[in-house]
């Protein structure tokens, strides 16, 4: 259900330039005021939000470790360096691999339940797959992001645009040449939306919000590749707009046909949702306090913003004084004898 | 615990395809066994008075009721602390917005593995709170609460909140596999903080919390009491040895204060292992005292708010500064050393006295300075050193009737990386030691699913479900190797995988680590032993005197 909206809401997104476009002639609503705006919600936005993040105090260092700690005695108890990092150093190395390897769902398994012998097994095997998927995707649309680079820099710079163009492009099927990072979009995108419909533990935990970017990226990717295989577009005229968009002289060339503008309105949107969804996990996996701090809670002082000075042990003295007879009479040091003498109840 | 599945049937019963109905429509359960007793009134009463306006106010109620008895500004006090904690805890806020529900976290929660409840997945049980936070202060969740999966703060949601994090060990296994590290543990903590705000909260917790707080443990032994059941320690160390230890209690001028749970001094076998460190340190002649004021190492407080953790971590300090201490050497635990590693000189680092030094082994020299902060030392860290300089003679032959494995408890292997430490030293300590399966072991560890306050036996069917990983891992070393007996460094394991391991692998006994250093160390040249620290005979070195056998019919 939650998918169907989705694919519905995408569907109609993708109607609103067609006929905004054609019919009323909006060329330069969509072509420059549009995708101006959506910039502007995505920077704003995104900034707003990691500074929400950045305002929020981070206490204590919770590392969530991974393997064995620095020990007294590093060559008898190895430290994962990587897992369990203690140094800065080896935290950045912690945050890279988990950035760009995305190690810790490299890490994940599967559990099952089966019926032993005589008596019940619960097995644990490895399970790549959500890894595989995520890794293809966020790749592709990352190389993706970066080839279109060229549309916005003149001279296109040989690195990492050239570059990429000539690696990606390498698998050449027909003209123009077939990127393998646009297969792997589309890949990426359906292998994600088919496991979220179709393992259904998955399923129940899934939103509108959750289908809906998956739906988005993939009409945006598919846009994409029709306009370049299919409808051929003036490349030449769209790098006149999207110059003028970072000039701000703004051009709309009459050779841009309407496929152009389906694909940059759902561009847009993509761009104008982000920060207000989960996507903001790209900036957030940078900021997470268990696994960017090093493990040296043991070994370093650090300070927490809010720690309230006031907040102290129950005196001891006040332990005595309620515990003190009882205590003298099986010998145990006192502070204050006093406190071991019996309550003189007559006194009282 | 009549009304409990046999493991066979219990096992039939998990289904992990998740019901019909969406997850906000699925009614909660909230008949008894589902839940554990809220606090006494009284327990309510003192704490406030300790730390005032943490508790809402203090009532008999129960969560079978209808009527929770919640303040009439009830909301308010939630939505106002969480919008609090948003900004003292970075953790919480982001872990709020980022959560991508991958599901990479689903199966790895002992407890959904062990029930098959979806709101057992980590994912799920973060969105019973992620789902008020888009509801309550964004704007998306705000004007798209339905296809963003949100709500805003009510009764159903609140009482919700209290099963289902009170079905959460806070063991973190969850956070090891997200791939940004959210971990769940960190927001059931928080959720917590909040329902104390308005007085949900449970016995089990607050009572020993404030036992803590006045006997320095959360039995609430009292000072005499604890020196008796010491001296009874030292009895049967002398019956099991013929060493008469000394076992030195608030004594000044002590170069180390020793600090253990007091789950092991009071029961089953913790008892075992706290004779174990009386024997070693008594070999040693260490110059160290205990305390009777900071007889606690576990830190209930960390099951409920910061304010109290920290309150009752302080004690420690406090007290090292009292006897003139120089650092503080840590008994087996789990939940205190999360404290200790992660929290304590964070919040309590400037109370420190002047005296107190890095951990130096006054045995070896070794000098630790991965606890130079804190000053203290895991004592699996410190005889691992004497292990190494050849400090301890042992005898691991002591031991050989015993097959044993190791159970990672979660806090020392995920809040602080301490895996090899005490496999190290049972190696040296038995001949026969065997891990359990990969996926279940060190940061991979399963749950005792007894942690962060929910040992107790309300909840007995609950525990046992989400026991279920780590005992049929038991199961599966006691098939392959005939291991019978499970080792760990935690004094609620040690109570918590008793049931555990006869539920699901029944034949396993428990023990602490230093319950099998003390077995297995030789006192002197040519000690001969007949009995093991559980006064049971050691099979291969029983006395000739003891050897009795009935005399055959023939003989007759
Ligand atoms: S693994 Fe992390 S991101 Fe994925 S569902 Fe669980 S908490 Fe969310
Ligand atoms: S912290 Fe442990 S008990 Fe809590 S949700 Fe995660 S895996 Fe489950």
């Amino acid at each position: 259900m939650n998918a169907l909206y989705s694919l519905l809401f995408v569907f109609l997104l993708v109607l609103i330039p067609l006929f905004g476009v054609d019919a009323a002639h909006m060329r330069t609503f969509f072509g420059v005021c549009i995708p101006t705006t959506a910039f502007i919600i995505f920077i704003i936005g995104f900034i707003y939000k990691v500074v929400t993040w950045g305002r929020s105090a981070v206490p204590f260092r919770i590392p969530t470790t991974g393997g064995q700690f620095q020990s007294f005695d590093p060559e008898l108890f190895k430290q994962n360096k990587l897992d369990c990092p203690q140094t800065g150093a080896q935290t950045f190395f912690r945050m890279v691999l988990e950035v760009f390897a995305f190690r810790s769902l490299f890490r994940n398994t599967a559990v099952s339940l089966h019926e032993g012998k005589d008596h019940p097994v619960v097995a644990y095997k490895s399970s790549k797959w959500l890894w595989l998927f995520a890794i293809t995707f966020h790749y592709s649309f990352f190389i993706i992001a970066l080839r279109h680079l060229r549309l916005f820099l003149e001279p296109i710079p040989f690195l990492p645009v050239g570059a990429l163009e000539f690696v990606d492009g390498i698998l050449q099927i027909g003209a123009p040449v077939m990127y393998l990072s646009d297969l792997g979009l589309v890949a990426g995108v359906v292998l994600l939306l088919s496991r979220r419909l179709i393992n259904p533990r998955i399923n129940y935990i899934s939103y509108v919000s959750d289908f809906f970017p998956l739906f988005l990226i993939l009409s945006i990717a598919l846009s994409g590749i029709y306009m370049r295989y299919y409808a051929k577009v003036d490349i030449i005229a769209i790098k006149e707009l999207t110059m003028g968009l970072v000039t701000f002289h703004y051009v709309v060339p009459e050779a841009i046909t309407v496929s152009f503008f389906v694909h940059v309105f759902l561009v847009s949107v993509l761009m104008a949702y982000f920060p207000f969804s989960k996507l903001m996990h790209m900036p957030g996996v940078f900021l997470s306090p268990t696994r960017n701090l090093p493990n040296d809670s043991r070994a370093k002082h650090h300070v927490n913003p809010w720690n309230d000075p006031n907040i102290k042990a129950h005196p001891y003295a006040e332990y005595e004084e309620e515990f003190g007879v009882p205590m003298a009479e099986v010998g145990l040091p006192l502070d204050n004898p006093e406190n071991g003498v019996p309550h003189d109840e007559t006194k009282a | 615990m009549s009304d409990i599945p046999k493991a066979d049937e219990l096992f039939k019963s998990i289904d992990y395809n998740p019901p019909l109905s969406g997850w906000m429509e699925t009614p909660v359960d909230f008949s008894p066994g589902h839940w554990c007793y809220p606090a006494k009134p009284e327990k309510i009463a003192y704490m406030d008075k300790e730390l005032p306006g943490l508790w809402g106010e203090p009532r008999q109620w129960l969560p079978s009721d209808a009527d929770w008895k919640l303040p009439p500004n009830w909301r308010e006090t939630v939505v106002n602390g969480f919008r609090e904690r948003l900004k003292k805890f970075r953790s919480l806020q982001l872990f709020m917005d980022i959560c991508v529900r991958c599901g990479a976290c689903a199966d790895k929660c002992h407890y959904f593995i062990g029930s098959g409840d979806p709101k057992n997945m980590p994912v799920l049980r973060a969105e019973l709170m992620r789902s008020v936070y888009r509801g309550e202060f964004t704007l998306a969740g705000k004007i798209l609460s339905k296809f963003t999966g949100s709500r805003v703060m009510e009764e159903h949601v609140l009482k919700e909140w209290f099963i289902y994090f009170y079905q959460c060990t806070q063991c973190r296994r969850c956070s090891l596999f997200c791939p940004y590290g959210i971990d769940t543990a960190e927001m059931t903590m928080m959720a917590r903080e909040l329902m104390h705000l308005v007085g949900l909260n449970t016995n089990w917790i607050m009572e020993p919390v404030s036992n803590c707080n006045i006997t320095g443990n959360h039995l609430g032994i009292q000072p005499h009491a604890f020196k008796d059941i010491v001296d009874f320690m030292v009895d049967d160390i002398e019956e099991v040895t013929g060493r008469r230890v000394k076992a030195p209690l608030n004594e000044k001028g002590h170069e180390i204060l020793f600090i253990t749970p007091s789950g092991d001094v009071f029961a089953d076998p913790g008892i075992y292992t706290f004779m174990g460190y009386l024997l070693l340190f008594d070999y040693l002649d260490l110059d160290y005292t205990m305390s009777t004021y900071a007889s606690e190492g576990g830190n209930f407080g960390s099951f409920t708010n910061n304010e109290v953790m920290k309150k009752l971590n302080a004690k420690m300090y406090a007290e090292a500064e009292r006897l003139g201490c120089k650092w503080i050497l840590g008994g087996e635990c789990g939940h205190m050393w999360r404290v200790v590693h992660q929290y304590m000189d964070t919040m309590n680092g400037d109370t420190q006295w002047s005296g107190m030094t890095t951990p130096k082994s006054p045995i070896t020299g070794t000098v630790f300075n991965t606890a130079a902060a804190t000053k203290m030392l895991h004592i699996t860290e410190f005889t691992a050193d004497l292990i190494k300089h050849n400090k301890l003679k042992l005898d691991p032959s002591r031991n050989d009737h015993l097959r044993v494995t190791f159970h990672d408890s979660c806090n020392p292997a995920r809040g602080m990386g301490l895996l090899e430490e005490p496999r190290y030293v049972l190696k040296h300590v038995c001949n026969n030691f065997f891990e359990m399966p990969p996926a279940t072991i060190r940061e991979q560890t399963f749950c005792c699913a007894g942690g962060s306050g929910l040992n107790t036996d309300e909840i007995m069917e609950i525990r046992l479900r989400g026991g279920l990983p780590r005992g049929n891992a038991l199961r599966y070393v006691q098939e392959q190797h005939g291991v019978n007996l499970m080792a760990c460094i935690c004094a609620i394991d040690r109570a918590t995988l008793i049931p555990l391991a006869d539920y699901w692998a029944p034949g396993v006994t428990i023990a602490g680590t230093h319950e099998l250093v003390a077995n297995a160390l030789v006192l002197e040249e040519g000690e001969v032993r007949t009995m093991d620290m559980r006064q049971e005979p050691l099979p291969g070195f029983e006395d000739e005197e003891d050897d009795w056998t009935p005399p055959t019919k023939e003989e007759a």
